[in-house]
């Protein structure tokens, strides 16, 4: 029994050193000299100071002048990330459905025939998709047009421009990253 | 669906299945002691840590030493990783100041990541330092998939070798695991995943001002290394607490391709290793179409399921709980494969499935966490079900069952059914209990059957070693910490030790050559017998709860019910 303990010991302590010490700190020098912004968090700066991530979504607090993120169960705070884990038999989730829906649908002067686009009404996994679907983008650019007073033309042709492609060309969903959008919106003025 | 979707399923399964020979001849060359490519860098290496730690790489041992050195190594592990969140308040590389862990919490999460299940109980990103991330869960990571991987060698051995009592030594197929397979897959990995933009750094998380004036602050750390492990070691232990629903665990389609491509990679692989190492590839592809068959059907049902349901609306997808760049297809091929596989990482919340696809992603881990299965164990619980499956057909014809040519006789089946029953009961018993008390039932996040699908779930990802979650379940409780982690210990042991058993007494058999009367393995016949073996014992055994709790609440969510 303790002929085999020792090598436990000794296996354990240096496979620790390779996997938790030596691996973990190559990939990071890697990581830093290749791709030091990626590695770093894709951040978003304007005037030296961070307004965000590119890839983590943000709170737009159902302000008429920005494209709205997705609903978020936990309301784009990202300690700790998550989603609602509520069931399609849910009647906490039927509520906020519904209610949901009503406001894009006021806010956006939608009439009762239009469609609205499911992650407009559903939240995500983890509470900080930093996406929307262009039809969702699209929905709102009368609604952002009209509270900054710009041409829609000039809003429309900003989301077209944001519109992103399944990735290679197949892998994924189109989409349209919010804060991103949001941020060209308010360059333009 | 879209043509782009099926598309990229068509995609993922040619992938895998042309990489399935490549890798697994590869492995195959590693265990049986060839030279690699890898050899140049990794052989010095290995020598030395024989050399340090006192192990004789030529010696042999029996199946007791071979099971004792295994507990004893994943024994330490546990301690090793229970201890260092006891203290991490007190040590470094914790930027976020966060405070030890709770024993409990820390008995499960050491439990968890020791068994290769990687439940979370805890929320990374509040929870765990950079050191324990990385010290800890990370190196668990790595040897817990190796010992999966040396488990089924051992048992491969055991089936093909002559030597009358020796299925190898623990030690060089742990550190041969780790250091040819396990490492440089993951250095290439995490590469890849920094390119998509997964944080790989040690800063402090970064707080940011957000456009409409709020303060968000974005937590940081070495998430690039530990998240590639995580998916090739079938671990699935998430960096962040939304797992690979987190734009900065799984930012892009590609991270999310790749990732998903690793989950299914080195246990599909393992099939084509096995095919070598008892000298015929057909027995090989025999397991392998077994697995792909399996997991496309439960697949089938999870994407019409999901599709068709469109709940509180004529209109809306299931959108809840998914994020907009993958999709729902994506979200779907991912939940079958890392339940199918032992994995349970996420990129979507199976809480918030449709329930049926819920079902099958539960009844995928019933089935014993054969269909693919985690890194090693999920091709040594198939090879039990093969044992099964020889001897029920053999009963069927009258005739003695031999497997490659070796006599499987009462003491592989006794073996065979210890292994099949013990996390069975473990999932049934403790979920009636978690039912029928105050301490079960208050942590559950929905009403109606959706609640009890939450603790049925729990206990079945536990003594399955999968760790995917209805995560809606508040598991951070002290009953459901320390039951669970009982369940991960018995799902993971409770398996590993009847399995080198088997080996340990199959490698004592004499080979006879196949006679007229020796029932072919190697044929579409066997692998028919041995699903419906797969499936009939597992719908045996599980039908009745899954009735309660995803197939009740279909029907209900049918007709209109909410709770």
């Amino acid at each position: 029994m303790l002929k085999q303990l020792y090598p436990a010991l000794a296996i354990l302590a240096l496979l620790t050193l390779i996997t938790g010490v030596i691996y973990p700190l190559t990939v990071t020098a890697l990581a830093q000299v290749v791709f030091p912004e990626k590695a770093d968090g894709s951040l978003v700066e304007v005037d030296g100071t961070a307004i965000g991530s590119s890839l983590i979504g943000q709170n737009m607090n159902n302000d008429p002048r920005y494209f709205w993120s997705r609903p978020s169960a936990v309301g784009y705070n990202p300690l700790p990330s998550g989603g609602s884990n509520l069931s399609s038999t849910s009647a906490t989730l039927e509520e906020a459905v519904a209610q949901r829906a009503a406001d894009f649908r006021t806010a956006n002067q939608l009439g009762e025939g239009t469609d609205i686009p499911a992650e407009m009404v559903f939240a995500s996994g983890s509470g900080l998709d930093p996406h929307i679907s262009p039809e969702a983008a699209r929905l709102q650019i009368d609604r952002v047009a009209n509270a900054r007073n710009l041409p829609r033309e000039q809003v429309a042709d900003l989301v077209e421009g944001f519109v992103e492609s399944p990735q290679l060309g197949f892998l994924g969903q189109p989409r349209v990253n919010v804060l991103l959008l949001n941020l060209a919106l308010d360059e333009l003025q | 669906m879209e043509a782009l979707e099926v598309l990229q399923l068509v995609l993922y399964f040619s992938a895998l299945i042309a990489c399935v020979p490549l890798l697994g001849g590869y492995m195959a060359k590693v265990f049986t002691g060839e030279r690699t490519i890898l050899s140049v860098v990794f052989h010095p290496v290995e020598n030395r840590i024989y050399r340090i730690a006192g192990v004789n790489p030529t010696e042999q041992q029996n199946w007791k030493t071979y099971t004792l050195a295994l507990l004893m190594f994943n024994g330490l592990g546990f301690l090793v990783v229970f201890l260092l969140q006891l203290i991490q308040g007190t040590l470094p590389l914790n930027p976020a100041e966060l405070p030890n862990v709770e024993p409990a919490l820390a008995f499960n999460t050491a439990t968890s990541f020791m068994t290769n299940t990687n439940w979370q109980s805890y929320a990374g990103e509040t929870t765990l330092s950079y050191l324990t991330q990385m010290a800890g869960l990370a190196v668990q990571n790595f040897v817990s998939a190796a010992t999966g991987i040396a488990v089924v060698i051992a048992l491969i051995r055991g089936l093909t070798l002559r030597s009358g009592t020796t299925i190898g030594n623990f030690w060089v197929d742990m550190v041969r695991a780790t250091l040819y397979i396990l490492l440089p897959l993951a250095l290439i990995l995490a590469i890849i995943l920094v390119s998509q933009g997964v944080v790989q750094n040690f800063s402090d998380p970064v707080e940011a001002t957000t456009l409409t004036g709020e303060t968000q602050v974005l937590p940081q750390g070495p998430a690039a290394s530990q998240i590639a492990i995580k998916q090739l070691g079938t671990n699935g232990g998430g960096f962040f607490n939304a797992n690979s629903a987190h734009p900065y665990e799984n930012p892009t389609p590609l991270s999310n391709f790749l990732q998903m491509f690793s989950i299914l990679l080195i246990p599909a692989a393992l099939t084509a290793t096995y095919g070598k190492m008892v000298g015929s590839a057909r027995q090989g592809w025999v397991i392998f179409a077994t697995m792909l068959c399996l997991l496309l059907l439960g697949l089938t049902v999870m994407l019409v399921s999901e599709y068709s349901t469109k709940p509180f609306s004529d209109s809306a997808d299931m959108m809840e709980g998914k994020e907009t760049r993958f999709g729902i297809t994506n979200s779907i091929l991912w939940g079958a494969t890392t339940t199918a596989a032992s994995n349970g990482s996420v990129n979507a919340m199976h809480s918030s499935f449709s329930p049926l696809t819920g079902g099958i992603a539960m009844l995928n881990i019933m089935l014993g966490e054969v269909i693919f299965g985690g890194v090693g164990a999920g091709l040594y619980g198939m090879l039990i079900f093969v044992i099964l499956t020889v001897f029920i057909a053999g009963l069927m014809v009258g005739r003695t069952p031999e497997y490659l040519g070796k006599k499987i006789e009462a003491r592989e089946i006794k073996m065979a059914i210890i292994s099949v029953l013990l996390p069975s009961a473990a999932i049934l018993l403790f979920a009636a209990v978690a039912a029928v008390t105050d301490e079960g039932l208050s942590s559950r996040a929905n009403a109606g059957p959706h609640g009890f699908s939450e603790m049925l779930y729990a206990f079945t990802s536990a003594a399955g070693n999968n760790g995917s979650a209805f995560a809606g379940l508040n598991a951070n409780t002290d009953f459901y910490n320390l039951l669970l982690g009982i369940a991960m210990w018995i799902g993971r042991f409770g398996v590993i030790v009847p399995a080198l058993a088997i080996a340990g007494s199959m490698v004592s058999k004499k080979v006879t050559p196949p006679s007229p009367g020796t029932f072919p393995t190697d044929g579409p016949l066997f692998a028919g017998l041995l699903t419906a073996v797969i499936l009939i014992v597992g719908a045996l055994t599980f039908f009745p709860a899954l009735a309660l709790g995803p197939i009740v609440e279909h029907l209900l969510m049918n007709s209109g019910r909410v709770f």
